[in-house]
């Protein structure tokens, strides 16, 4: 017991953290769905976020991908705040993020998903993609050479020219994590990736996502309801309830909280 | 890199990509040649009308922009075709601009007409944005009879365009280059060109972009796109390439009147994108011609029925190919495959 609190308190704050969230409240109406949460993202870590349903996790994830507002608080990354920013200029300051249930391209091919996924990290016009100018061509080129690593690297070239909407589930999932890797993002936001897969899949998705990090240095925010994954692949874990920060810590000693075990499992009297 | 690959099996998807938006080289060359070669074998009037299939294909291409790539709805299309045919006119018989230049200022005209009525248009989406543009349509002809701007468009009465004659260049080489072929082959570089443009733009990371908003939204936007930038930026290329269109409508017909802009313009352009194949910007050709010829056809039937006639045709072909002329298209490479093998 006092083990875990001991970890609990210790968090890994030897450097300033990649990304902040300071004191963040969310109100619909009249529901608080997110009520004063704080923590920080430590440059190549793993953060889980967890909590029951309701307990806020979508929404503290659609805040930091900005199509919500928060009512309070404030989100730095590097320092400064990214509130001020609208939903399609995240992705440039290096901030990616996959959806819960797949949000694909659904007529496009696989390839180019991937291509869109470049989208801020190029430049063009109406003017002079019409007219295929030279800049365009070189452009286009550069585009195709790092899609085709991506794909390489999640081994989707076989599928590379397939309309995605005709893909296996896990395989569109390993599109979306293709087409968020093709923006080279710094933070990479996973809305529930092991949801809908089996328990082989969801082993496999947990090693890539530790590669993903190693491999390519991306800071990882893992919002998700599999346990198993989170305690596996977490460096650091964050637990909601109610809107509320319920506990911090190591994935083990968040996983011997007290009020987390209440939240997950109901109380003994009840 | 074995493991990845366990998490889904090979998928089995038919080989043949199915929102390719373009032809192949080799059909594009003998559709090509086949609108170079024809015209010199037909009377004056036939090239009248193939002059306005091109016309109608390139309106109807501009709507496949808007519709097929950036999924927005417009049935207010003919206000832009409207627009550019005045823009041409105006510019022709009150400025005396040379006709070819024209065009590139009704195209301007549009664009920004189109951006503008873009913006308050991102508000709207599906069935609203058409009602929205539905509006526009119903009003442009109104507008065109305004006694403010009569000094200009000739009222009600519209303005007479004077056909364009040959380059003389033409005759001195030898070639009697009539006034309608000359418009013909004036018109088909036009429509090529655009075509090229198009299919540039809509394989480029602009296209793709309309493609993905098209697709998904909010997808789009974490991806960078500017959601409410390329919806207008589609407004406006589509607007402005069906002003191009207009100005050599009107070149063509030798005419304008409001009359002639109603909202069964834009109905028949509509009714031509999903005879054509939505999406598939080749289908366009397909399209114009179903709304210039079939109606004759129709007429050629039954005088009296025309109307009639014409909503069976059409609505037989919607239940044999629901996906338009682009289904005969794929039906067809896959034929010509299955004897290659043989």
């Amino acid at each position: 017991m006092t083990q875990a609190q001991l970890a609990e308190r210790a968090p890994v704050a030897s450097t300033a953290p990649l990304l902040s969230v300071r004191d963040v409240s969310v109100v619909f109406g009249g529901i608080i769905a997110l009520n004063g949460v704080s923590f920080d993202m430590q440059q190549g870590h793993i953060l889980g976020l967890i909590g029951p349903n309701g307990a806020g996790k979508t929404t503290l994830f659609n805040c930091l991908s900005r199509l919500y507002q928060p009512s309070k608080g404030d989100i730095l990354m590097n320092g400064e705040t990214i509130l001020n920013r609208p939903a399609h200029k995240i992705s440039e300051i290096g901030i990616g993020r996959t959806f819960q249930n797949v949000a694909l391209f659904p007529n496009l091919t696989v390839r180019d998903n991937v291509r869109v996924g470049k989208h801020a990290r190029t430049n063009s016009d109406i003017i002079s993609d019409s007219l295929k100018l030279p800049w365009v061509r070189k452009g286009e080129a550069d585009i195709n050479k790092d899609v085709n690593n991506i794909l390489d690297y999640l081994d989707l070239h076989h599928v590379a020219d397939t309309i995605v909407s005709g893909l296996p589930f896990g395989t569109q999932k390993r599109v979306e994590l293709a087409r968020a890797l093709a923006a080279e993002p710094k933070i990479l936001l996973l809305d529930e990736p092991a949801g809908g897969l089996n328990h082989e899949e969801v082993y496999i998705l947990g090693d890539l996502i530790r590669r993903i990090r190693d491999d390519r240095g991306v800071t990882v925010l893992l919002v998700e309801h599999h346990m198993g994954l989170v305690m596996s692949i977490a460096d650091h874990v964050v637990a909601l309830n109610f809107g509320k920060k319920l506990a911090e810590g190591t994935p083990a000693a968040v996983q011997k909280d007290p009020a987390v075990i209440k939240a997950y499992l109901g109380d003994k009297d009840s | 890199m074995s493991t990845v690959q366990d998490v889904s099996t090979a998928p089995v998807v038919a080989a043949v990509p199915k929102k390719a938006m373009a032809l192949g080289p080799l059909a594009s060359l003998i559709i090509l040649a086949l609108l170079i070669v024809t015209p010199l074998f037909v009377k004056n009037f036939i090239i009248f009308q193939m002059t306005m299939w091109l016309i109608y294909a390139i309106a109807v291409l501009a709507l496949n922009i808007l519709t097929g790539a950036s999924g927005q709805f417009s049935l207010g299309q003919s206000a832009f075709y409207a627009l550019g045919a005045y823009t041409s006119a105006i510019l022709m018989e009150h400025v005396g601009v040379n006709y070819a230049l024209t065009l590139p200022v009704a195209g301007l005209v549009c664009f920004i007409a189109g951006f503008l009525f873009g913006l308050p248009a991102l508000r709207l989406s599906g069935i609203y944005l058409a009602l929205a543009t539905f509006a526009l349509a119903v009003a442009m002809p109104q507008l065109l009879k305004l006694g403010v701007f009569e000094h200009w468009t000739g009222g009600v009465q519209g303005l007479v365009v004077t056909k364009p004659d040959a380059p003389e260049i033409l005759a001195s080489l030898g070639l009697k280059v009539s006034q309608d072929m000359w418009l013909y082959f004036f018109t088909l570089a036009v429509t090529i060109l655009i075509y090229i443009f198009s299919v540039n733009l809509l394989k480029s990371r602009s296209g793709r972009a309309m493609m993905a908003i098209r697709d998904n939204e909010i997808a789009a936007s974490a991806m960078g796109v500017d959601v409410s930038l390329y919806k207008t930026l589609a407004f406006g290329v589509s607007a402005g390439i069906t002003g191009v269109a207009g100005g050599l409508g009107a070149i063509a017909v030798q005419f304008v009147a409001p009359d002639g802009y109603t909202i069964q313009l834009a109905i028949a352009l509509f009714l031509g994108v999903v005879v054509g194949g939505v999406g598939w910007l080749p289908g366009s050709l397909a399209g114009a011609a179903f709304i210039v010829f079939v109606p004759n056809i129709a007429e050629h039937i039954s005088k009296g029925l025309s109307g009639a006639v014409f909503g069976v045709i059409l609505i037989i072909i919607i239940f044999l190919l629901p996906n338009g002329a682009r289904q005969l298209a794929y039906l067809a490479q896959g034929l010509i495959g299955k004897l290659r093998k043989h």
